[in-house]
């Protein structure tokens, strides 16, 4: 079947199939690779992208009801060569080893600080609780994201 | 076992002409350039055609714009390595750490390496590329004085330029080499820069390539595509063991580009999309015979690792020496002994659960001289993976090439090549393309585990509080540092390896992590039983001053034993010593009186691995380790039953998160006179036992199982059980 997805502000025309996830479509059809796999099962957040201003686990959406929706994934953050802030903030932080949870955390960061501009270390933590991170570099993901939220709210809304 | 293929040569020598002219350095060990027919090699080298001895451990080529690329087997799983040994060549040669790439894990490119594990890429690779780097500069150096007719005793080099101070004659590197192709080789000792000296090593430089991290441009090999690549998943048995009965796959066949390759119990499915090749792979009907007799269960597999010795040490044995080991009378010293304590440990099996699961991208070309296979994968072994491709589809070593992209962490569990073979089979038999990503399912069903283990200490203190006598049996779990580094006058340390009804293999610090929890528990009931505070115990019986310090300094931090604790909280303390790294550290817990709950409140450590090269890449590992540890010392367990996992997902095997993590505080001990030593590894070890002794304290229970509490503390089964 033939859907249109909206993602990162371009219409893309996809034939898929109806047991397609989003997270498939994304990466196997729009070559949309930041998007990660880890589980299938929405228990991990590597695979999270924003619905609206929602992050949602893309592994746990059939790809049909994703259409019509403005989806964001972590390619659409970057503007004009400028990081998001809370990208930017992941790298002053170095927030990460094998990054491989990155796109999924930032992801999560950006719909959290939209919520709620001003988390507290208690609030990220519990509104990234999806979101492993095998590394174990949680503290400086939640600092990443307290200093993306002094750098403006993390708002520089596409 | 490895073997080195003689034929390596030939397609390094092609990749020699390919950097053409400029400054190759080469690292050869000392048994290399002892061996005769090296040298000769090295004396036949005709002036502009490079050659490379067959046994370098590693080498570094700066081209005609002085550009430095670096050859190095290891590879990079998020430990940071791609940026800590640039710093440390970037020293050496002194040029801006900007100015240089590593080439890492390739094993057409880089010299053979045995492999990225044992924290070992620190004290080895790192030393020798340091030397690399060394010579690099001094032959520079002296290609400058040839130059300017002078002594080059008074040039400088600094900044990617040698510089002659007295005459102001300045050249950058890649002038000093400019179209002639110049081989060095280095012999061990040349002189290295000491650590007070260092500007670019030793600082806590950003991580190199970071930007693609965060937008996540960086390529995994799970993201890689290729022209006309097809899509495989693999059939995989209801329970481990089992043999294919049979097969009917003529529904899937019968789907559009799907083809089904089978080969006795080898069946995958490869298809033009992952959807089609999910849904081919659904259409497959097989039945199974499961394997012969009976299997342990993860309730009763303490008794048969006891009782089921295997011959011989196996996967998962490594890193420590599996003889027996034995000084003074340690049967006369327990029997002396005014104080004694006998009790077990055991530690489940558990997952690695890396969160890139593993994945391999397999490609054949069709050159002169034959075909050639190119397997990207992550693996922590790339040439040992590269045999195991070649052995699988029939080739010789020198046809295959393993490519390692930076990957999504390993911690050891990504030793072996299984999505590599499955691949390179599937893609030989249809002849496109075929990239394998496994499921997390997969992941945890078809891989390998940390072994687990039982492990029985006996161990006697004197009047003075002095351990007199130890014995400690390891049942399977694994003779990394087995050995206690108390100084004990009479011990008897022995490991028993066993049967393993799972796969079992390497795990971030192999068994240290369980000798340490065993030891250090074991230890810590010893102090109480002469009522002694656990860390003046500790100090009274360890001799070594950096681990002395490492526990002291911990200690301090923390503010140990700190006073006016709150109701349900108690600390504990532990310490120890593994590859060249000394870790102590102090953890308060809190325990829920009601529902049992374990929360690690605080934890301090204090580490030591000698010279540190990146201050702040080193806090990351070793909080790192932490966060990791805290899953096996309170809730993470591979659960079992008739050859089955029964807790194959995410949502069933639990792992750190967010509310899981305590406020960690991490105190680096710089040692600039020490080598530098890894760090991805010995920080692990202290949590669980530290852990397990301020539970201890907060409720009077003693936990000698790891995980000690995946279901929270119960208190009322628990009480008879502990030994106050
Ligand atoms: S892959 Fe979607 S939550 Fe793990
Ligand atoms: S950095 Fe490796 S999983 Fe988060």
């Amino acid at each position: 079947m033939r859907i249109d997805l909206d993602v990162n502000g371009s219409r893309h025309s996809v034939d898929i199939d109806p047991s397609q996830t989003l997270l498939d479509v994304l990466r196997d059809e729009l070559g949309l690779t930041g998007t990660k796999y880890g589980c299938g099962e929405g228990r991990c957040g590597a695979c999270m992208v924003l619905v609206g201003s929602h992050a949602v686990a893309s592994c746990t959406v059939p790809a049909q009801s994703a259409a019509g929706a403005k989806i964001t994934t972590i390619e659409g953050l970057e503007h004009d060569g400028h990081l998001h802030p809370v990208q930017q903030a992941f790298l002053d932080e170095q927030a990460f080893q094998c990054a491989y949870c990155t796109p999924g955390m930032i992801m999560a960061g950006v719909a959290l600080l939209r919520a709620n501009p001003q988390p507290t270390a208690g609030e990220i933590a519990q509104g990234l609780e999806t979101n492993v991170c095998r590394c174990g570099t949680y503290p400086r993901i939640v600092a990443a994201v307290r200093r993306a939220a002094a750098a403006g709210g993390g708002e520089s809304r596409p | 076992m490895i073997t080195r293929d003689q034929s390596e040569g030939a397609s390094r020598r092609e990749f020699l002409k390919m950097l053409g002219g400029g400054l190759l350095v080469v690292l050869v060990t000392r048994d290399a350039l002892a061996a005769p027919a090296l040298g000769a090699r090295l004396t036949e080298a005709a002036p502009g055609a490079p050659q490379i001895p067959e046994d370098v451990n590693a080498w570094l080529h700066i081209d005609h714009n002085g550009a430095v690329t670096v050859f190095t087997g290891k590879v990079e799983f998020g430990q940071g390595i791609r940026t800590s040994l640039a710093q440390e060549v970037a020293e050496e040669l002194r040029v801006p750490l900007s100015s240089i790439r590593l080439v890492m894990g390739d094993t057409m490119l880089t010299p053979f390496d045995m492999g990225t594990f044992g924290s070992r890429s620190t004290p080895q690779m790192g030393t020798q590329l340091r030397k690399v780097a060394a010579t690099a500069r001094e032959r520079l150096v002296a290609l400058a004085g040839a130059r300017w007719h002078v002594d080059h005793g008074g040039l400088t080099a600094a900044d990617g330029r040698v510089t002659d101070p007295r005459t102001g004659h300045s050249l950058r590197y890649g002038e000093l080499t400019a179209g002639r192709a110049i081989t060095a080789t280095v012999s061990d000792d040349v002189a290295l820069t000491p650590k007070p000296h260092w500007t670019v090593a030793g600082t806590s430089a950003p991580r190199v390539g970071a930007r693609d991290l965060v937008t996540g441009r960086h390529q995994y090999t799970s993201d890689m595509r290729v022209p006309n690549m097809q899509y495989a998943k693999m059939l995989r048995a209801p329970s481990l063991g089992a043999t294919l009965a049979s097969l009917d796959a003529s529904a899937a066949q019968t789907m559009p580009g799907v083809v089904v390759t089978r080969d006795g119990d080898f069946v995958g499915v490869t298809a033009p999309s992952a959807a089609a090749a999910a849904k081919a792979l659904g259409a497959l009907r097989a039945t199974w015979t499961p394997a012969p007799g009976a299997a342990p269960s993860s309730r009763d597999i303490y008794d048969y690792l006891r009782h089921t010795p295997a011959q011989e040490a196996g996967p998962g044995h490594e890193g420590g020496s599996t003889e027996p080991f034995e000084r003074g009378d340690v049967t006369a010293a327990l029997a002396a002994a005014p104080h004694r304590l006998t009790q077990s440990y055991t530690v489940a099996y558990i997952a690695h659960v890396p969160l890139e699961p593993r994945a391999a991208l397999a490609q054949f070309t069709h050159e002169a001289g034959g075909d050639r296979l190119t397997v990207w994968t992550g693996t922590q072994r790339p040439f040992a993976v590269r045999d195991q491709v070649a052995q699988a589809v029939a080739m010789p070593n020198d046809r295959v090439r393993v490519i390692v992209p930076d990957t999504g962490s390993g911690y050891g569990g990504k030793h072996t090549g299984e999505a590599a073979v499955e691949a390179a089979r599937l893609a030989q038999r249809i002849g496109r393309p075929v990239k394998l990503v496994w499921t997390r399912e997969e992941e945890f069903r078809w891989a390998y585990f940390r072994p687990a283990g039982v492990i029985d200490v006996d161990a006697g203190v004197d009047a003075n509080g002095l351990i007199t006598a130890w014995t400690f049996d390891n049942y399977n779990s694994g003779p990394a540092a087995i050995r206690p580094w108390y100084a004990i006058a009479n011990q008897r340390v022995t490991f028993h390896p066993s049967v393993s009804p799972l796969r079992q293999g390497s795990y971030r610090a192999l068994a240290a992590t369980a000798n340490h929890f065993a030891r250090e528990s074991h230890v810590s009931e010893l102090a109480r039983m002469v009522e002694m505070d656990p860390v003046a115990f500790r100090l009274k019986n360890i001799d070594d001053p950096r681990l002395r310090d490492v526990l002291q300094k911990a200690a301090d931090r923390f503010g140990w034993p700190g006073s006016n604790r709150q109701a349900g909280h108690g600390v504990g303390v532990a310490c120890g010593f593994e590859k060249g790294g000394y870790v102590a550290t102090c953890a308060e817990v809190s325990v829920d009186r009601g529902s049992g709950e374990v929360r690690i409140v605080r934890a301090v450590t204090a580490f030591d691995c000698g010279a540190i090269v990146n201050p702040d890449g080193l806090r990351n590992q070793i909080s790192g380790a932490l966060v990791q540890g805290i899953g096996g010392a309170l809730f993470e367990s591979i659960e079992f039953d008739h050859g089955v996992i029964r807790n194959a997902h995410l949502a069933e095997y639990r792992v750190p998160r967010f509310s899981d993590v305590p406020a960690i505080d991490v105190v680096l001990v710089d040692r600039p006179d020490e080598p530098s030593m890894g760090a991805g590894e010995a920080p692990i070890m202290a949590l669980a036992p530290a852990v397990a002794a301020a539970i201890f304290e907060a409720t009077g229970v003693r936990l000698r199982a790891l995980p000690m509490a995946p279901t929270g503390i119960k208190f009322a089964a628990a009480s008879g059980a502990g030994s106050r």
